[in-house]
């Protein structure tokens, strides 16, 4: 089979949110895809060397709270300290037994497939991230060159 | 029960880790070997299915025995 293309770009910097273009990266490599993700804006967090990945309830009414507590918890009580932190571990915890990758284990698992992990530059700058605080193994690059890949690109996702 | 070469365990493991698993065990293999792949995740039947057609692997067996999934997949080229 002459390779196909995927080209992905990542926005979204939370734990929730990390998984599609990673699920989709690894699994697209794994059928044989030349894949290629461009991290811009808060999906930078997602090629940090560290991952401190969070997900919030606050304004997100579809997702699922333990016991119920979105039928009685007012949405204000979303937004206690210590709320992220909390459905974090718990959302961790969930992931663990149900048998999900973790982000660090699928992210592994894209670069082992040699998928092409592209930082944007401009957020890099924009947000004063340190390059030693980036993966080693990422370009670097802009508009132009998430183009040159995703030109002839048969999947082009935005996530 | 049919042949294989090797097998691999993918029991608690959610999608997408049990078509990587796959993947991963089915480099290690030669033409025509076959591996057999033990899965619980309800998602992976239609997975190895799509997997197969999408790489030009043969899925030489389906089934399923009190909610685990078994696969025989034939390495092709």
């Amino acid at each position: 089979m002459a390779d196909k293309k995927l080209a992905i770009i990542a926005t979204k910097g939370t734990l929730d949110w990390a998984y599609p273009p990673f699920i989709l990266a690894s699994t697209a490599s794994a059928l044989g895809y030349q894949t290629c993700i461009f991290f811009t804006f808060y999906g930078l967090q997602l090629i940090k060397k560290k991952l401190d990945l969070k997900v919030s309830p606050l304004g997100n009414p579809g997702m699922p709270m333990p016991m119920g507590m979105n039928k009685w918890f007012p949405v204000l009580g979303t937004t206690i300290p210590g709320m992220e932190g909390m459905m974090t571990t718990m959302m961790k915890q969930k992931i663990k037994a149900k048998g999900v990758a973790s982000i660090e284990e699928l992210r592994d698992l894209c670069v082992e497939a040699e998928v092409r992990l592209v930082g944007c530059q401009m957020t890099i700058d924009l947000f004063d991230i340190n390059r030693d605080e980036l993966m080693d193994n990422i370009e670097l690059g802009g508009a132009a060159t998430f183009f040159e890949f995703a030109g002839d690109a048969d999947v082009t996702l935005f996530i | 029960m049919a042949d294989f070469d090797q097998e691999l365990d993918a029991r608690g493991l959610n999608c997408p880790l049990p078509i990587l698993r796959a993947k991963k065990a089915l480099n290690d293999l030669g033409d025509g070997q076959v591996l057999r792949i033990m899965a619980t995740d309800p998602g992976s039947v239609k997975d190895f299915e799509a997997f197969a057609q999408q790489t030009g692997n043969t899925l030489l067996d389906s089934t399923e025995n009190n909610g685990e999934f078994h696969f025989l997949l034939r390495k092709n080229g």
